[in-house]
């Protein structure tokens, strides 16, 4: 039985790899259209609130097998960034991160190519949660980015605009500090918190699972989102290129369509 | 089993010999290089100031309790379980043997959804939970489920095998001379089965210590509830790589310990059974 159960595993072992090897071999093997270059792929890094718009960008502007996206905290991006990881493309859901790279001389000068709107995103069918005001009542669950997260450290600007009682008690309330804003979504769709602060795009981005909470807009904090070539990119023409079609365009277009602004000063929804 | 030291003695070694020592210097070389790595980054005296920091406190702290809470739940659910599926036979024994270690070849991230479609809010037993007034999602209770999740097959797998290795006469003898299954369990099997019970406890103690994707998934990461040391690892690397260094240093250590233990613990036990 032991022997049958570790074949099956080998099996499947076999199948899992030999899948990923036919989806890695079709894309280095159809590397035409991204230029002569270096060879391989265009390597992306990018916050994890891009996913969705980038995902969908590079599926219909460029081919999309040569494209590398990766999706995470903009912070971790940036550490890896500084302990020696070259993508070509960083996309940070803040400016300090690329501005702090680029004062290293790790990337490029960095250029803010969009923009984003902190909002309170509730599940659409409704809960204890209504207003900004029912965060800081006891009882009440709240998610909320880490702080060294952009969307953590845009939620702790908010709050310290607010009334010092509201903040602490909102503060109070926070049952989780994830690593990336995917994970507050997921808290929330899950059902496991009353609220969490995300980005627009991300409620946008649930179809009609969530749905958000405008805050007044003397709270808001500007988000805003820089984007650079990294300094010894392996493509970096191809870089170039795709940043040039998120200013103007389709993927102008598809930011739009996601939920994201102009760079700012952004005009208010 | 003998050896033959004559066919190791003597011949030169061929070319077979030469590419077996290469294939070993390759893979240890790249299995210790990133636990050397940790520890050259960062000087002892470095290493310990960063572990001042509260906040790798708390973590270290709170993966102390969680871990010692899920182990605990561990031996005394899994050894009888263990001991029941070691000594008797019974129609799909194979196939609950194979469940019950099925986490032990499920990805991480498998675990987190899983607990959350099982015990989560919105999961198949989630209103039960509620109605009870037990919440587990983003609390410490989560994190304890969590860890007992991955880390219970290890000492399952081990105990059963411990179990198994007893000479079932002692089991019969205990029995002819009058003690019941209960007492034959505890005064006999236990104690025979003790160096193998130990290793697969420290075992599981290392896979639960070493927990992150299911207890990010499924407790979510709050400092002093819900952020063990490798969550604190992962949140703190971004801003803080020499703290989480440290931290990283202090796991391998305490890894290190668990392995040794389980090694001279099993030693123990093959000598057990041999005598």
């Amino acid at each position: 039985m032991a022997r049958r159960l570790t074949a099956a595993l080998t099996l499947a072992a076999v199948l899992a790899l030999a899948a990923c090897g036919g989806s890695g071999g079709g894309a280095t093997g159809t590397g035409t259209g991204t230029s002569g270059e270096g060879g391989g792929d265009l390597v992306v890094s990018a916050a994890a609130s891009l996913t969705t718009a980038f995902q969908q960008y590079a599926g219909e502007v460029l081919y999309p097998e040569q494209v590398r996206l990766s999706f995470a905290g903009s912070d971790e991006l940036a550490a890896q960034i500084r302990q020696g990881v070259k993508p070509d493309v960083f996309a940070s859901a803040n400016t300090s991160l690329p501005a702090a790279l680029y004062r290293a001389g790790l990337v490029g000068r960095p250029i803010v190519f969009t923009s984003n709107q902190l909002v309170v995103a509730i599940p659409a069918e409704g809960g204890r949660v209504q207003t900004l005001a029912d965060l800081a009542d006891p009882g009440t669950t709240i998610a909320i980015g880490a702080a060294s997260v952009p969307i953590g450290a845009y939620t702790r600007e908010l709050l310290g605009r607010l009334p010092r009682a509201q903040e602490q008690g909102i503060l109070a309330n926070v049952r989780s500090e994830e690593p990336d804003v995917k994970g507050i979504v997921g808290k929330l769709t899950q059902g496991a918190v009353d609220a969490g602060f995300v980005y627009w795009s991300d409620v946008r981005a649930t179809g009609k699972r969530l749905s958000a909470i405008a805050l007044p807009p003397r709270l808001e904090p500007k988000v805003a989102y820089a984007i650079a070539v990294v300094t010894g990119a392996k493509h970096p023409a191809a870089a170039r290129r795709f940043i040039a079609g998120l200013r103007h365009g389709r993927g102008l277009q598809i930011l739009h369509a996601a939920g994201f602004d102009d760079p700012p000063p952004p005009g208010r929804r | 089993m003998s050896r033959a030291p004559a066919a190791r003695g003597g011949r030169r070694p061929g070319w077979f010999g030469a590419l077996l020592v290469l294939a070993l210097a390759v893979a240890l070389a790249f299995l210790t290089l990133p636990v050397v790595a940790i520890f050259v980054h960062a000087s002892p005296g470095e290493l310990l100031a960063s572990l001042g920091d509260a906040s790798a406190r708390d973590a270290l702290r709170l993966s102390l309790e969680t871990t010692t809470i899920a182990i605990a739940v561990i031996v005394l659910v899994g050894t009888p379980a263990a001991y029941l599926l070691a000594t008797r036979t019974f129609r799909g024994r194979a196939l609950v043997v194979t469940l019950v270690e099925l986490p032990l070849v499920l990805p991480p991230a498998v675990a987190g959804i899983g607990l959350l479609a099982a015990l989560g809010p919105n999961g198949l037993l989630g209103g039960a939970l509620d109605d009870a007034g037990i919440q587990l999602v983003l609390q410490t209770a989560g994190v304890v489920v969590a860890l007992v999740f991955v880390a219970a097959p290890f000492h399952l797998r081990a105990a059963q095998s411990a179990f198994a290795a007893v000479d079932p006469r002692w089991r019969e003898a205990s029995r002819t001379l009058g003690a019941g299954e209960a007492r034959t369990f505890a005064r006999v099997a236990v104690p025979a089965a003790l160096p193998g019970l130990g290793a697969g406890v420290a075992l599981a103690w290392g896979r639960a210590l070493g927990e992150f994707g299911a207890t990010l998934m499924f407790a979510g990461s709050f400092r002093g509830i819900t952020q063990t040391a490798p969550l604190a690892i992962y949140a703190d690397f971004a801003t803080d790589f020499d703290g989480a260094l440290a931290l990283s240093a202090v796991l391998v250590a305490i890894a290190g310990a668990l392995l040794l233990a389980t090694k001279l613990l099993t030693r123990d036990a093959d000598a057990l059974a041999r005598a």
